[in-house]
């Protein structure tokens, strides 16, 4: 059986069922919800930093970005909330159009322009001035559209096609050359990569996962606040979750968002008082001693993780 | 080779130029298809500059390059790569974290444009052979030595097909027996017809596989001809014995 099918059968499809029957036996909905939403923006991450080693500190921009583009077109548009869900994309990936001169710096450099750009977008759609437009600082509220159930399985759809995707960078000369792009521009170039090309494809595909999570959290939490969408938590969350597993790959991320996030809700329903202890000390061992996430405790001896 | 052959490359009075330093300072220069120009030169003379521009890492602040007969000058390099030009580098650039295998691969899928028909392009198999590559094919590019490294640089470009290969001290670092297996295979890539440029500081080597010599300093051509008659020219010896690279 090729690869791309192997993937697909083995860790897609599992996923996808298991979290679409999960509401069922499990009666806390929302955090079933928010896992589906990091795991989607984690996979979103792995896209850009993982295949491209540009790291979003910002990437929440896109998030935002489409929770308005889907607040916008509910409250001004009566759009239905599916078609308002696909506008959230289209605004992240037109953000995500706008960014790309920052495509032009690498490392740190690129992170700090990056999460300065999510600001600006955040104070831009909660200027007072806006207020007719987005609601400004006061939140939108979007009764009409509310209905967890389908915002749910409108995230398992989305994780589906974001996993979908990143199963097809790991299989394909596509996510080849973008590694080889991440690995080294000017080898890439000689190797007849057009390399400004494959960056800017990586990018806007990651802006438009982000952006459709987005309108779909909208979607589902109904009432919101700039400072809820924009917050930089999901960008640390997403890039801790992704790196933790193990990036470029298609289970590190997913094994990130797992171990993670349980413990995270673990900890922080039974002990709180030590949440953030715990989670620090978490995160700098993970950096000290496995830079690499998870999935290299296999890779270092020769495994081939997918 | 044939005077009448008509030329693939040819360099017209190139300046590239850093702040006010002019690391090439009118450099003029053609080679024709099978022929193997060595380009050499003390440390510091350009050799490597000259390659930058002609493979579009930089592009010229003045002057012309030409390939079969179009414009080349300043064009990206993936676009003179589709048009035939590819190069290795001085020191090598592979993908570290990719294994041998999907170094190549990059090259294989990426190193053609859509609809150029040109020659059927050499399989994995035979360029992992042919550049004794295939015991280290499934391992990262990061556990080969420098040796490798550069036949890997080597497959790579070769991977693209190209009609003019830049070859930027390729040579250096390698042991006898395999200066003369290398020397075979360079020769044999220009009898079917590629023009190869070899920056080298090897003499020995120079001489067994070029055909003609353009001896560059600070970014001028002072000599061209054969080795056999550069070595007598007093400007040559100059600046040779001037330099730490006394022939
Ligand atoms: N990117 C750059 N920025 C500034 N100066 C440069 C750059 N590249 C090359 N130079 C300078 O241009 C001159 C020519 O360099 P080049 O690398 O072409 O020499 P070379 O003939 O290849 O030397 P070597 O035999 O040591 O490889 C040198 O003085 C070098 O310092
Ligand atoms: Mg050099």
């Amino acid at each position: 059986m090729p690869d791309t099918s192997k993937h697909l059968l083995f860790i897609l499809a599992p996923l996808v069922v298991v979290f679409a029957v999960l509401p069922g036996v499990y009666q806390n909905h929302l955090l079933l919800f928010n896992f589906v939403i990091f795991l989607i923006l984690a996979q979103g991450v792995n896209i850009i930093y993982g295949f491209t080693g540009y790291l979003p500190f910002g990437y929440v921009g896109f998030f935002g970005a489409g929770a308005y583009g889907f607040a916008i077109m509910v409250m001004h548009l009566q759009t239905p909330a599916p078609l308002a869900v696909l506008v959230g994309g289209v605004v992240a990936v037109a953000l995500g159009l706008l960014l790309t001169p920052l495509l032009r710096l690498s490392g740190a450099y690129f992170a700090i322009a990056n999460l300065a750009a999510s600001l600006a977008v955040l104070h831009f759609v909660a200027n007072p001035a806006l207020e007719n437009i987005t609601k400004g600082p006061y939140g939108v509220s979007l009764t009409g559209t509310f209905n967890p159930t389908d915002a749910y399985y409108a995230a398992i759809a989305v994780l589906a096609l974001t996993l979908g995707g990143v199963v097809y960078l790991k299989n394909s000369a596509f996510g080849l050359a973008l590694q080889a792009v991440r690995e080294d521009a000017v080898s890439a170039s000689m190797a007849g990569v057009n390399v400004v090309k494959m960056r800017v494809i990586a990018w806007l595909a990651s802006a438009l996962v982000a952006g459709l999570a987005g309108g779909i959290y909208a979607w589902y939490v109904s009432v919101f606040y700039p400072d809820n969408v924009f917050s930089s938590d999901f960008s640390i969350f997403a890039i801790v979750f992704a790196l933790f597993g193990g990036v470029a790959t298609i289970i590190g991320p997913i094994v990130g968002v797992l171990i993670l996030y349980g413990i995270y809700n673990l900890i922080g329903f039974t002990t709180p008082q030590y949440f953030q202890l715990i989670y620090g000390l978490l995160i700098m061992g993970l950096v000290l001693f496995l830079p690499a996430g998870l999935v290299s405790l296999a890779t270092r001896r020769g495994w081939n993780v997918p | 080779m044939s005077p009448e052959t008509k030329p693939i490359l040819t360099v017209s009075r190139l300046v590239k130029r850093f702040g006010g330093f002019y690391a090439l300072d009118g450099l003029s220069f053609h080679v024709v298809p099978g022929e193997i120009l060595g380009l050499v030169g003390p440390n510091g003379s350009g050799k490597t500059t000259a390659i930058n521009v002609i493979s579009g890492l930089y592009a010229p602040d003045d002057g012309e390059v030409a390939f079969d007969g179009a414009q080349a000058g300043g064009i990206a390099s993936h676009r003179l790569v589709h048009r035939g030009i590819n190069r290795t580098f001085q020191v090598p650039k592979p993908f570290l974290s990719l294994t041998v295998r999907e170094n190549i691969q990059v090259a294989l899928a990426y190193g053609h444009a859509a609809g150029h028909a040109a020659a059927t392009p050499p399989s994995m198999a035979e360029l992992l052979d042919e550049y004794r590559l295939k015991e280290v094919a499934d391992r990262p590019a990061a556990d080969l030595n420098s040796a490798q490294q550069k036949m890997l640089d080597l497959t790579r470009a070769l991977a693209t097909r190209p009609r003019l290969l830049l070859l930027d001290e390729l040579a250096a670092g390698l042991n006898p027996a395999e200066l003369d297996w290398i020397a075979g295979r360079i020769k044999a890539l220009a009898a079917t017809g590629m023009a190869i440029i070899v920056v080298e500081h090897l003499m020995g080597f120079i001489e067994q596989i070029t055909d003609r010599v353009i001896v560059l300093n600070a970014g001028k051509e002072i000599f061209e001809g054969t080795l056999a008659t550069a070595v007598r020219e007093p400007q040559v010896i100059e600046v040779f014995l001037g330099g730490e690279h006394a022939a």
